[in-house]
């Protein structure tokens, strides 16, 4: 299990980079994270506790079980803070993550960790609630295991560990750029055998 | 009227031709006889009569078509064009723009009468005549960009401008090379860029945006850029990759010359008066090699700027592949003689 804060190639523009979880000050503070993003979530208090900053009795913190199964839940439900909701996907926790942005006042802080699209699709959805992209802090933990938007029919495919990787709507083989779309919370897959019908090179393991 | 419209395709059977006339007015991209990458920007202002140059938004024999094969597109990808809730007022800066334009430079064929905000339209190629208040969506009927969109050859995108940077954040492209507006909508000027090589590390993109958020109304600007493409599609977007790919596997030494085709973008950059967002022409023109070489300084040319090209380009500009059954072609029509600077044919 990864438990330190990943270190990411340097790559093109809009490939995301992440920082480390700083205690803000703040009205509310809103941490969103799944899987071992527990252990940023964890190290974000110990941090607030080391500069006198009781985040507790003003965080809701949103915690959902990884793809790949690491569930920190106890750990966090330990912390005792104001509002904690433990989820078993992303997906299911959704509603309340948008209810959570939508009913926020200003001087929100908004907390992201865990994996890419934990913190992608949490990020897009607050950019919608009308919070600037830039204005949350997020630290990457786990699994790189990406989020990728088929270019050709649109779906997306969660958890694409490979590259290639098959479509998982469409079925296209698709090859994995590092071009990404916030809006969307993906990067994006292009067909690579659009040239050579049929030449599609071995999938190779490279997002884990 | 003045110009004689073909009736001919952009996809299936590619009856697409340039007439004698249009090759004689094709904007040959390259002043010299290597290429790399530059902002070579310079003011757009009307140039000599009979080019692309001489108005502002430059109509020729392909305009009716194009504008069909638009409409075929956006039937297939409405996706195609997209306009971010906050773009509206852009659009209507932009549908002025072209409406002003038009009427103004191509009398015969586009008139604009303004009576208070009540407007009448009329747009003789495309049997257009719409009256319609302006700033009122619902008296159009699509959105201000795309209905003018609809009526006027290349893609457009819209930059809003604010926080030091421009983002895209309306669109309406169907004859890209190779990008996707719906990908890239909501981008900042760097990271619409991302995947193109090189150009970030050279400075360029730095240097573009710090010109062009200091870009004044009334002073438009213009670049030329260019990638080839396999028979004369205007449609080569990574939508439809999967379908357009195999074509580039398909072309011969026979078939260079008939099929391969330069593709030249001129790009223009005007500020517009009332969202201060930036508008982004981008007109695609398509010669094939064959009517290309017909100028003997353009075949030189174009022979040495393929030879030189570093390999990074040739493989971002899609025709990596085909860069050396390309140059071989080429290279019949090269003398080995000077060429004149600039890109005018001698």
């Amino acid at each position: 299990m990864k438990m330190t804060t990943t270190k990411f190639e340097p790559s093109i523009t809009t490939r995301p980079v992440y920082g480390i979880l700083e205690p803000q000050q703040g009205s509310a503070h809103l941490m969103i994270a799944d899987g071992e993003g527990a252990g940023a979530i964890l190290d974000l208090f110990a941090r607030a506790g080391q500069q006198g900053i009781d985040l507790r009795p003003s965080t809701h913190l949103i915690y959902v079980t990884a793809a790949n199964g690491t569930d920190l839940s106890d750990e966090l439900s330990r912390l005792g803070v104001a509002k904690f909701y433990h989820g078993p996907t992303l997906a299911a926790a959704m509603s309340r993550i948008t209810k959570a942005l939508t009913d926020a006042s200003m001087g929100l802080q908004i907390y992201l960790a865990g994996t890419e699209s934990l913190i992608g699709v949490a990020q897009s959805e607050a950019m919608k609630a009308g919070f600037p992209h830039d204005g949350m802090q997020t630290e990457h933990r786990g699994s790189l295991a990406r989020r990728v938007q088929c270019v050709h029919c649109k779906g997306i495919t969660e958890n694409v560990k490979t590259d290639p990787y098959v479509c998982s709507h469409c079925g296209l083989s698709l090859y994995v750029r590092d071009h990404y779309s916030r809006r969307i919370a993906a990067f994006q897959g292009v067909n690579i055998d659009a040239e050579d019908p049929g030449q599609v090179p071995d999938m190779v393991e490279k997002f884990t | 009227m003045g110009i004689q419209f073909n009736d001919e395709t952009f996809h299936k059977d590619y009856t697409y031709r340039n007439s004698p006339a249009g090759i004689k007015r094709f904007p040959f991209p390259f002043p010299e006889d290597d290429y790399m990458y530059s902002v070579n920007i310079e003011p757009h202002v009307p140039g000599r009569e009979g080019s692309v140059f001489e108005h502002t938004f430059d109509v020729d024999e392909h305009y009716v078509s194009e504008m069909r094969d638009r409409a075929r597109v956006l039937a297939d990808d409405p996706l195609r064009c997209q306009s971010l809730p906050h773009m509206t007022l852009a659009g209507w800066d932009l549908l002025e723009l072209i409406m002003e334009s038009k009427a103004r430079d191509y009398p015969d064929m586009f008139q604009l009468t303004k009576n208070g905000d009540r407007w009448h339209w009329v747009n003789k190629p495309l049997g257009i005549d719409d009256t319609f208040t302006f700033l009122d969506e619902t008296t159009l009927p699509y959105g201000p960009m795309e209905y003018i969109t609809r009526q006027a050859q290349g893609d457009f995108t819209l930059q809003d401008q604010r926080d030091d940077n421009l983002w895209i954040e309306a669109g309406m492209v169907t004859s890209q090379a190779d990008w996707s507006l719906d990908f890239d909508i909501g981008m900042s000027f760097h990271e619409w860029h991302a995947p193109v090589p090189l150009a970030g590390g050279m400075g360029i993109f730095d240097r573009a945006l710090k010109f062009l958020l200091k870009l004044q109304y009334g002073a438009p600007v213009r670049r030329f850029n260019w990638t080839m493409t396999v028979d004369p599609l205007l449609d080569t977007s990574p939508e439809n990759y999967h379908k357009w790919g195999p074509s580039k596997a398909t072309l011969t030494p026979d078939t260079v010359g008939r099929r391969q085709h330069l593709r030249v973008e001129l790009q223009t950059l005007y500020r517009l008066p009332r969202s201060n967002a930036i508008v982004f022409p981008i007109r695609c023109y398509l010669i094939s090699f064959q009517d290309l070489v017909t100028v003997p300084k353009w075949g030189r040319r174009l022979h040495r700027v393929l030879q030189t090209l570093p390999e990074e380009l040739a493989e971002y500009k899609g025709f990596a592949r085909n860069r050396q059954m390309l140059t071989d072609w080429l290279a019949q029509y090269d003398d080995g003689s000077p060429t004149s600077p600039g890109w005018w044919a001698d």
